[in-house]
């Protein structure tokens, strides 16, 4: 994803990345990415929450905010994300 | 979050194996418009996409074609054909949005928190040992499409 991520970069399109492994993330380094304390294969946390997802996207988004250079890493704390 | 042990035997032995590919020096593209004008798209790597699309292929180096998926797609018509096993699917099998978080931009945009859902997003499998094609051939056409929909920020969902 990291190298998918450096492809739109390049063209100009800001990109974050919902991440819930942590090891693949160190190695690839897209250039914002969130890490989500969920299990792999689920990056917007559990299904058929829509408020919780939207919260996550949210909280994506605002990595836009942040001056580079990348890689920019946050993490999503779900008890105090707003 | 996952962590490595959390992956079989098997899945950590490939991961010790895999020689990650990373775009030095960095890209990264500082300005854009204020997220409320943003056309916000999605590319995932869970390997969904239409029924009637050719499923993703379990080939030596990894499949590194893509699906586009129109944003008015119905969320729920859409197979998985990831071969790999290292993840749990059943939160994409029970709520596509995982993957594509369709509805949710939508919800963002009707609030106007972001500009609008582009039209097309995409979906790739992952798993891609060899990246060479990836990295000549199917990224750069994915940007260029994406740039030709007017596409200002990119949700990345990797599984």
């Amino acid at each position: 994803m990291g190298l998918i991520a450096g492809a739109l970069e390049e063209k100009g399109i800001r990109t974050v990345c919902l991440s819930t492994f942590e090891p693949i993330m160190t190695q690839v380094r897209p250039p914002r990415w969130l890490d989500l304390p969920y299990p792999l294969g689920f990056p917007l946390g559990p299904p058929n929450q829509p408020d919780i997802q939207m919260r996550i996207l949210r909280r994506a988004f605002r990595l836009l905010e942040e001056s580079g250079p990348g890689p920019v890493r946050r993490e999503y704390d779900p008890d105090t994300e707003d | 979050m996952a962590k490595l042990s959390d992956l079989s035997l098997k899945d950590r032995l490939w991961y010790h194996s895999y020689r990650f590919r990373r775009v030095e020096p960095l890209p990264w593209q500082p300005h854009g418009p204020p997220l409320g004008d943003c056309r916000v798209a999605t590319v995932t790597t869970a390997g969904i996409h239409r029924p009637g699309d050719p499923p993703f292929e379990k080939v030596k180096g990894g499949d590194y074609s893509y699906r586009m998926i129109p944003e008015d797609t119905p969320l729920p018509s859409l197979a998985c054909t990831h071969p790999s096993g290292a993840w749990d699917r059943s939160g994409v099998e029970a709520d596509r949005n995982l993957a594509l978080p369709l509805d949710r931009l939508r919800s963002l945009a009707e609030a106007g928190e972001i500009g609008e859902v582009a039209p097309r997003h995409v979906s790739f499998q992952g798993s891609i040992t060899a990246p060479l094609r990836l990295v000549r051939q199917t990224g750069p056409e994915v940007a260029r499409a994406m740039v030709s929909d007017g596409v200002d920020v990119v949700i990345l969902t990797p599984v």
